[in-house]
C-alpha cells in the first residue's frame, strides 16, 4: 500500500460571504458582487477555495465562515430561475456524449433586477462570461455553506452517496425511458452504456435476464458489415460502437464478449480512416479526435489494433493540441477537456504520448478546477460534473507518464542539448526514433498501462473534485425537505439524466483512487470523501470499463 | 394502427410503401415511449431508407424525420446520398439546414451537414457561412460548433478580411471570451493576410498586456500571452514586457496566480530577475523559512502552494521538478 497523504492534503477552509449584486442592462454600470474568500494564509487578497478537509476528521482550519451575515443580503440574480429553458432531458449532442458542453446558457441577464443599490458608475460592467460564473459560484456557494456549518456528524451524512437512488435510477432506465428520450433515439448503445457502466461502478449485479436482453439489443444494432449504429437498422457509428462494445465488455459474459463481430468491426474501423489518419465518426461523417479514440480504444480493447488503424493517428491528434495547453477537436479549435481526454487516452493506447506537449497539457487540466471544486470544459467557462471525468481521468493518465514528462521537462528546461540517450528517455518504450512500426506490438500498450504505477501523486485536488461531485453533481436540497434524487447532473440548477450520472461517478472512481501508487489498490479512508461506503469499483482509465471488467475481457480476446 | 393526422401513413405518394417498425426484439431495453407521430415517420423512413430509393419523396420523407430528432445521423447520411443522385439545387438545401440549426445549435450532424454542403458549393458560400456563424455566436459567444464551422470555412472558403476585427469586438465585449482569444491564435498565426506569427507577435503582446492589466484574474490573455511565444522560449525570456507585466500585477496584488506562475515559468527559463521583483517578493519569502532559504524559483513555488490551494499537488509536484532541474 501506499499513498502520497500527508503534505499533498494540507488544504485551507474557504468560507464565502456573498455581496450584493445588481445586474444590469447593457447600458448600465453595476457594482461589483463582493465575493470574500476566506483562506487561511493570511494577505491582502485571498485565494481561498471552498473546500473543508473533512477526511482528516478536524475543523476546517483558519476562521471559519461566516454565515449569512445580516448585512450582505444574497445577490437576486442568484436566486434566478436556471438560464433558459432546460429541455427535461439535457441529451449529449447526439450519439457522441463525449464532449460537447450539455449547459444552455444563453444571451446574458439583460435588464431584469432591481438595484438594491445606486448603480456606481465608476465601477466597469461585468461580462456574460462574468455574470454566468457568479451565478454559478452562487447557487455552490449556498451548498457549501450548510456544509461547513454542519456538525461533523451531518457533514458525514451529507457527503454520502446515495447508492440506492442511484442504482433506481439507472436501473429503471434500462427498461422505461419516456417520449422525451426520441431525441437520443440514434444513441441508445450510449444509453446503454451510461446505465451500465454506473450500476457496475456501484458493484450492482444485473438480472441475467436483463444482461442477456441488452446483449441481443446490441447485436440489433450491429452492422452486418461491422460496427455498431445508435439502434437497429442504423448506420454505424464510432461512438456508438465504442458505447456498445464498453457495454457488452460490462457485461462481462462469454456471450456478451463473443457477439461482437471483431473481424467486420475491423473492416469498418479500417472504412472510417480518412487519409489525414484520422477516422472519421461514420461513412461520410464528421473527423475529429473523438473519433479518433472510440476507434482506437473499441480497437485495443477487442484486440484488433494494427498499425494499418493505427498510422497517422497520433500525428493527428498532436495536431489539435493548443497554444493553451489543452486539446481540440479538430486542428486550431479551442482546447476542450472531453477532447483533452480522448485525444491522450488515444495516445497513450498508441504507445506516442511523447508527441504532446505533456508539462503544457498537465498545466492546462490543473488550471480547469475552479473554486467550485469541479472541473470546467473551458478555459472560463462553467464547472460541469461531468468533466470530473473529461478533466479528472485525463490528469491522473499523466500520473503513469512521469518518465516522459520529466524528459520533456529536461529538453525543455536545460540549456545542453539533449543527448542521444536523453532521447530514447522521453519515450515510454524506448527510442521513438527507432520505433519501427512493423515490430510494435499494439494489443499490449492498455494491458501495460495498468501494470504501471502512478509513478507521483494526482496533480489535481481528487477530495475537492469529491466534494463537488458528492455535494453538488448529487441533488439533495436542503432548504425545507431533504430530497434525494438518485442520478447526478452538470451543476445545481440543472437536471439530472444518464450522460451525468455515468460521468460523474466515473470521475469519483478516478478521483478516488488517483492517490494510490498501485491502481489495483484499495484507497485509503483518507482518499475517500464521506463515508467509506462511497468507495466505487475502480476503473481502466483508457477505456472507462470498471478494470475486472477489462481484465475479464483482455483475457478473451487475448485468445487467438 | 392510427395514423397521425399529416403524417406519411395519410401522404398519398407514399400509399404503396409499406413501413418497417423497429426491430427492437421481444424484450425491448432502453426502450423509448415513441410518440405514435414519430414512430409513424421512422417506420416509414426505415422503408425507404432499407430500399435505398433516392427520390424525391425520399427526400421529403427525411426532412419529417431531422425535425423530429435532427441528432438522427442514419436519416442525415441518406439525405445526402438522395441530393446526390437528385442533383439538388443545394442553395435551398442551406436554407433548410440554417433554420434547423438556429433550434439545435449544439448538434454535430447539423453542423456536418453545413460543412458538407458548403464544400460542394465552394467559396461563394463563405459570407453566406461567416454570417451565419456569426448569428450563432451573437446569442453564444462560445457555441463551439459554430467556431469549429467558422474556422474550416476561413481555411477551406476564404473570408479572412475582417477576422482580427471580429475578434476586436468580441473581446471588447467579453474580454472573458476564450474562443475569441483562440479565434485570435487562429487569425494571427493562419490569416493569409496578416504576416503570421513572427510578424504579428509584437503587436499581439500589447493588445494582450493591456487586456490582462486591465483583468489580471482573467486566465484567457495570460495563456494566450504564454501562446504567442510557443516553441520560443529564449524569446519569452528575453521580451521585458513579460516579467515587466508580472512585476506590474505582483506589486499591487502579490498574490496573482496568474502571474506567480508566469513568472514561474520565466525563472524556471533562466530570467534573472530585477531587483524590484526580488524586493516585492522579499518579506513574503522571509515569513517562511522554507522560503528565505530556497533560489527564487522554489520559492515562488511555494507561495502558489499557499496562494492556490486548489492546487496544492500540482504546485507540490511542480517543486519536486524543480529540484531535478537545479541539482
Amino acid at each position: 500500500l501506499g499513498e502520497w497523504g500527508g503534505a499533498l492534503m494540507r488544504c485551507g477552509a474557504g468560507g464565502i460571504q456573498s455581496g450584493r449584486v445588481t445586474l444590469a442592462g447593457p447600458a448600465q454600470r453595476v457594482p461589483w458582487l463582493d465575493i470574500r474568500r476566506i483562506a487561511t494564509f493570511p494577505g491582502p487578497r485571498l485565494h481561498g477555495t471552498w473546500f473543508a478537509s473533512l477526511s482528516l476528521g478536524g475543523d476546517p482550519r483558519g476562521r471559519r465562515p461566516q454565515h449569512t451575515a445580516s448585512r450582505n443580503r444574497r445577490p437576486q440574480q442568484a436566486r434566478a430561475q436556471p438560464s433558459g429553458g432546460d429541455p427535461p432531458l439535457t441529451p449529449a449532442s447526439a450519439p457522441a456524449a463525449v464532449p460537447m458542453d450539455s449547459s444552455t446558457q444563453p444571451a446574458p441577464a439583460t435588464g431584469g433586477d432591481p438595484a438594491e443599490a445606486p448603480a456606481d458608475p465608476e465601477l466597469p460592467r461585468l461580462t456574460v462570461t462574468q455574470v454566468e460564473q457568479m451565478k454559478v459560484e452562487a447557487r455552490v456557494a449556498d451548498i457549501y455553506r450548510v456544509l461547513f456549518g454542519a456538525a461533523p456528524n451531518t457533514k458525514s451524512i451529507m457527503l454520502e452517496l446515495w447508492r440506492d437512488q442511484h442504482i433506481e435510477y439507472l436501473t429503471h432506465g434500462l427498461r422505461h425511458l419516456g417520449p422525451a428520450f426520441h431525441v437520443l433515439d440514434a444513441n441508445r448503445p450510449w444509453l446503454c452504456y451510461w446505465m451500465v457502466h454506473p450500476l457496475t461502478l456501484l458493484d450492482e449485479v444485473l438480472d441475467d435476464d436483463l444482461e442477456d436482453d441488452i446483449v441481443d439489443f446490441l447485436a440489433r444494432c450491429q452492422d452486418k458489415d461491422g460496427g455498431y449504429g445508435g439502434g437497429p437498422g442504423q448506420l454505424p457509428h464510432l461512438a456508438t460502437t465504442y458505447a456498445a462494445v464498453n457495454t457488452l465488455v460490462t457485461i462481462g459474459s462469454e456471450r456478451a464478449l463473443s457477439s461482437i463481430n471483431r473481424d467486420n468491426l475491423y473492416k469498418f474501423m479500417l472504412r472510417m480512416k480518412d487519409e489525414s489518419g484520422a477516422f472519421r465518426m461514420h461513412d461520410g461523417g464528421e473527423i475529429d479526435v473523438r473519433a479518433s479514440y472510440t476507434a482506437i480504444s473499441v480497437a485495443s480493447l477487442v484486440n484488433i489494433l494494427d498499425v494499418e488503424l493505427a498510422k497517422g493517428v497520433g500525428d493527428f491528434i498532436a495536431r489539435c493540441q493548443t497554444y493553451e495547453g489543452g486539446i481540440a477537436g479538430e486542428p486550431y479549435a479551442e482546447a476542450h477537456g472531453g477532447y483533452t481526454f480522448c485525444g491522450l487516452a488515444a495516445l497513450i493506447l498508441l504507445n506516442e504520448a511523447e508527441k504532446l506537449d505533456l508539462p503544457s497539457l498537465i498545466d492546462w487540466v490543473a488550471f480547469r478546477q475552479g473554486v467550485e471544486c469541479g472541473f470546467q470544459g473551458r478555459t472560463n467557462k462553467l464547472v460541469d460534473g461531468c468533466y470530473s471525468f473529461w478533466q479528472g481521468a485525463a490528469i491522473a493518465l499523466t500520473q503513469k507518464l512521469v518518465m516522459i514528462i520529466d524528459g520533456q521537462l529536461k529538453s525543455l528546461y536545460c540549456c545542453k542539448k539533449p543527448s542521444e540517450e536523453d532521447a530514447c528517455g522521453t519515450s515510454s518504450s524506448g527510442c521513438t526514433s527507432e520505433k519501427s512500426s512493423s515490430a510494435v506490438d499494439y494489443a499490449k500498450f492498455g494491458f501495460d498501462f495498468t501494470q504501471r504505477s502512478n509513478q507521483v501523486g494526482p496533480l489535481f485536488h481528487n477530495i475537492a473534485l469529491q466534494q463537488y461531485i458528492l455535494l453538488c453533481a448529487q441533488i439533495t436540497t436542503t432548504s425545507v425537505k431533504q430530497v434525494l434524487e438518485g442520478g447526478l447532473r452538470d451543476k445545481p440548477g440543472k437536471n439530472r439524466d444518464h450522460y451525468h450520472s455515468c460521468y460523474c461517478l466515473s470521475g469519483l472512481s478516478v478521483s478516488q483512487y488517483s492517490a494510490m501508487i498501485d491502481s489495483e489498490s484499495c484507497p485509503l479512508p483518507q482518499h475517500v470523501l464521506g463515508p467509506y461506503s462511497n468507495l466505487l469499483e475502480p476503473i481502466h482509465p483508457l477505456y472507462n470499463v470498471v478494470l475486472d471488467k477489462y481484465h475479464t475481457a483482455h483475457e478473451f480476446f487475448s485468445k487467438e | 394502427m392510427e395514423h397521425a393526422k399529416s403524417g406519411p401513413g395519410s401522404w398519398p405518394e407514399l400509399a404503396d410503401v409499406v413501413p418497417v417498425p423497429q426491430d427492437d426484439g421481444p424484450s425491448p431495453v432502453v426502450p423509448i415511449a415513441y410518440r405514435d407521430d414519430f414512430r409513424e415517420v421512422m417506420d416509414y423512413f426505415r422503408a425507404l431508407y432499407f430500399a435505398g430509393e433516392r427520390s424525391p419523396r425520399a427526400l421529403r420523407l427525411t426532412a419529417e424525420a431531422i425535425e423530429l430528432n435532427p441528432g438522427n445521423y442514419t436519416v442525415w447520411h441518406f439525405r445526402r446520398l438522395i441530393l446526390e443522385a437528385l442533383d439538388s439545387d443545394l442553395l435551398e438545401e442551406m436554407n433548410f439546414v440554417e433554420k434547423i440549426a438556429e433550434c439545435n445549435p449544439k448538434n454535430y450532424q447539423i453542423w456536418h451537414h453545413k460543412r458538407w454542403l458548403a464544400e460542394k458549393l465552394g467559396p461563394d458560400v463563405a459570407n453566406k457561412e461567416h454570417e451565419f456563424t456569426m448569428k450563432i455566436l451573437a446569442i453564444d459567444a462560445k457555441n463551439y460548433h459554430a467556431w469549429s464551422h467558422r474556422q474550416w470555412v476561413l481555411q477551406a472558403l476564404g473570408g479572412w478580411e475582417s477576422e482580427l476585427q471580429y475578434c476586436n469586438q468580441l473581446l471588447e465585449e467579453d474580454v472573458f471570451n476564450n474562443s475569441a482569444w483562440n479565434q485570435r491564435y487562429l487569425v494571427i498565426t493562419r490569416s493569409p493576410i496578416l504576416g503570421g506569427l513572427t510578424a504579428m507577435r509584437d503587436s499581439e503582446v500589447d493588445y494582450t498586456i493591456e487586456a490582462i492589466l486591465a483583468n489580471p484574474q482573467n486566465e484567457s490573455p495570460w495563456r494566450y500571452l504564454k501562446g504567442l511565444y510557443k516553441g520560443e522560449n529564449n524569446l519569452l525570456v528575453a521580451d521585458e514586457r513579460i516579467s515587466d507585466v508580472c512585476l506590474k500585477i505582483l506589486k499591487t496584488d502579490w498574490s496573482c496566480v496568474f502571474a506567480l506562475s508566469l513568472l514561474l515559468d520565466l525563472l524556471r527559463l533562466g530570467l534573472q530577475p530585477s531587483d524590484e521583483l526580488k524586493a516585492i517578493l522579499e518579506p513574503i519569502r522571509n515569513s517562511d523559512p522554507e522560503m528565505a532559504d530556497a533560489d527564487l524559483a522554489t520559492a515562488v513555488c511555494c507561495i502558489l502552494q499557499k496562494c492556490d490551494p486548489l492546487r496544492i499537488n500540482y504546485w507540490s509536484w511542480y517543486k519536486t521538478t524543480l529540484s531535478s532541474q537545479i541539482s
